[in-house]
């Protein structure tokens, strides 16, 4: 069950892939089937469009107890991002000190393992980012 | 024109540990230890690195600094000793991640730390084929580990981890391969069984007999079937297990200092196994500029050597390099960590319901 769900997420999560209304020009993630500005008249001029994985820290937040998985990362940084083509994101900041992490500055995307299965199953990867140097 | 390199991109994860401290946990004197091997600091993967993530941060930016529809890409080749499955391919991870997947073939190789220049020499290949037989216009090798050493083992100390990508084809090159061979016996120098999580080495014996007889066949052999010698070139590398052998064999085929530091990275990252000599490649490949002469022998314990004549083209002038990190960039701005971190990253600890 679990590797289906994953598998059909895989276009957003490995190339932080979303939708972009030709109709308003926006730009959305995650995928969408109906423009949520547009709504109706946005049906059949909707396409994919891939984010650049360029943007800015809006909002972020440490977390000392995180999910059991994540036990070897604590305290690691979950941030609120704004893309740079539009629309906001939370993603996993890395490669750094919980305290170089400051609103307003911009990241960049990178690709990392996100949980696996237990030792037997299946690895999920995708998005995450990083302070842009 | 011949077919080669199209464009080449670097990742090196940025956690580094030292010698001194390695050897501070083992009672052993590790400032020497790394004199001795030549090894300043090595990269350590993040908990959330692996083989798969370094080789698709390596191919993107090698796609970040061409104008190549990934579409275009019909092969990809991952050398690894380290892919993070026994079965199920690291390369339909890649494909997927740059956008080649689904009309493209793919496979992962494993012979020890040449894996990578094995992908090299099966893409040159496929692209070379006639077009109505093998339509392949370009395919990406990549070379990437995340290499472990025995707690206490010399290995630790150079055991590393990085990547590097090559888009080859026949069109927009940068530096034509006008030369490939290989050279490869039975030799078992260094080898990982089935299930075990930390490779064995026949310790001396991974010297003369392994490493330093393969690499100057190798060398030499192309260097014979080129007519060269080796001021001909302006550069040369060859595989780096640790800072200390490439020197010695440079010297022995008549190599100056000059020639080889531009593709010298051990002694600042460690050995990152597939990826060594590539490294040393795309160092050269930050700083040569059109007509440079390059010979690349990369080495495989068990034992084999790749050995390469690049010639860098003009069109390494209006390459783009600058879209994506150099060598010298990607390797710098290392966060120090100690042994303890380290330990957890690589998992060495056993946890809770393990």
């Amino acid at each position: 069950m679990a590797v289906a769900r994953h598998w059909r997420n895989q276009d957003q999560r490995y190339n932080l892939a979303g939708t972009h209304c030709k109709v308003c020009g926006g730009h959305f993630f995650p995928k969408t089937s109906m423009c949520p500005t547009c709504h109706r008249r946005s049906m059949g001029k909707l396409e994919r469009f891939q984010f650049s994985g360029n943007g800015t820290i809006s909002s972020y937040t440490i977390i000392h107890d995180g999910m059991p998985q994540y036990s070897s990362q604590v305290p690691y940084v979950i941030a609120y991002i704004d893309l740079e083509e539009g629309d906001h994101i939370i993603g996993q900041i890395v490669d750094c000190e919980p305290s170089e992490v400051e609103i307003g500055k911009g990241v960049e995307m990178v690709f990392r393992k996100l949980s696996e299965e237990g030792r037997s199953g299946t690895i999920q990867y995708g998005f995450k980012f990083r302070l842009t140097m | 024109m011949r077919s080669g390199i199209v464009s080449y991109g670097v990742y090196i994860p940025r956690y580094r540990i030292y010698p001194a401290e390695i050897g501070r946990v083992w009672g052993q004197d590790g400032e020497a230890m790394g004199k001795a091997l030549g090894v300043e600091a090595k990269s350590v993967p993040a908990p959330d690195e692996d083989a798969a993530t370094i080789s698709v941060m390596a191919a993107r930016r090698a796609l970040a600094r061409s104008s190549i529809d990934p579409k275009d890409i019909g092969a990809i080749f991952v050398g690894s000793e380290s892919h993070p499955y026994a079965v199920k391919p690291t390369a339909t991870i890649v494909s997927a991640a740059i956008g080649a997947t689904p009309v493209m073939t793919g496979a992962d190789l494993e012979f020890a730390c040449k894996a990578g220049t094995a992908g090299f020499q099966s893409c040159l290949g496929l692209v070379n084929s006639d077009d109505e037989q093998i339509p392949i216009r370009y395919a990406l090798a990549i070379g990437a580990d995340t290499s472990q050493g025995a707690p206490g083992n010399a290995l630790e100390y150079s055991a590393s981890a990085g990547g590097v990508a090559l888009i080859v084809g026949k069109e927009k090159v940068i530096a034509e391969v006008c030369l490939t061979m290989s050279y490869t016996t039975d030799t078992p120098d260094f080898w990982r069984r089935e299930g075990m999580m930390y490779p064995s080495h026949a310790e001396r014996f991974t010297g003369v007999p392994a490493y330093f007889k393969h690499v100057e066949m190798g060398a030499r052999q192309i260097m014979d079937g080129m007519g060269t010698k080796a001021s001909d070139y302006d550069y040369a590398v060859f595989h780096q297990p640790n800072g200390k052998f490439p020197l010695k064999i440079s010297k022995s085929l008549g190599f100056e200092k000059e020639q080889i530091m531009a593709g010298l990275w051990t002694p600042k990252i460690g050995n990152t196994y597939s990826a060594s000599m590539m490294m040393g490649l795309a160092g050269i490949l930050d700083l040569a500029k059109s007509g440079d002469k390059i010979l690349a022998v990369s080495y495989g314990s068990g034992a084999g050597s790749d050995g390469f004549h690049l010639e860098v083209t003009d069109l390494i002038s209006e390459y783009p390099r600058s879209k994506a990190p150099l060598v010298s960039e990607a390797a710098a701005n290392g966060i120090e960590i100690d042994y303890a971190t380290y330990s957890k990253f690589r998992k060495k600890l056993k946890m809770e319901g393990e």
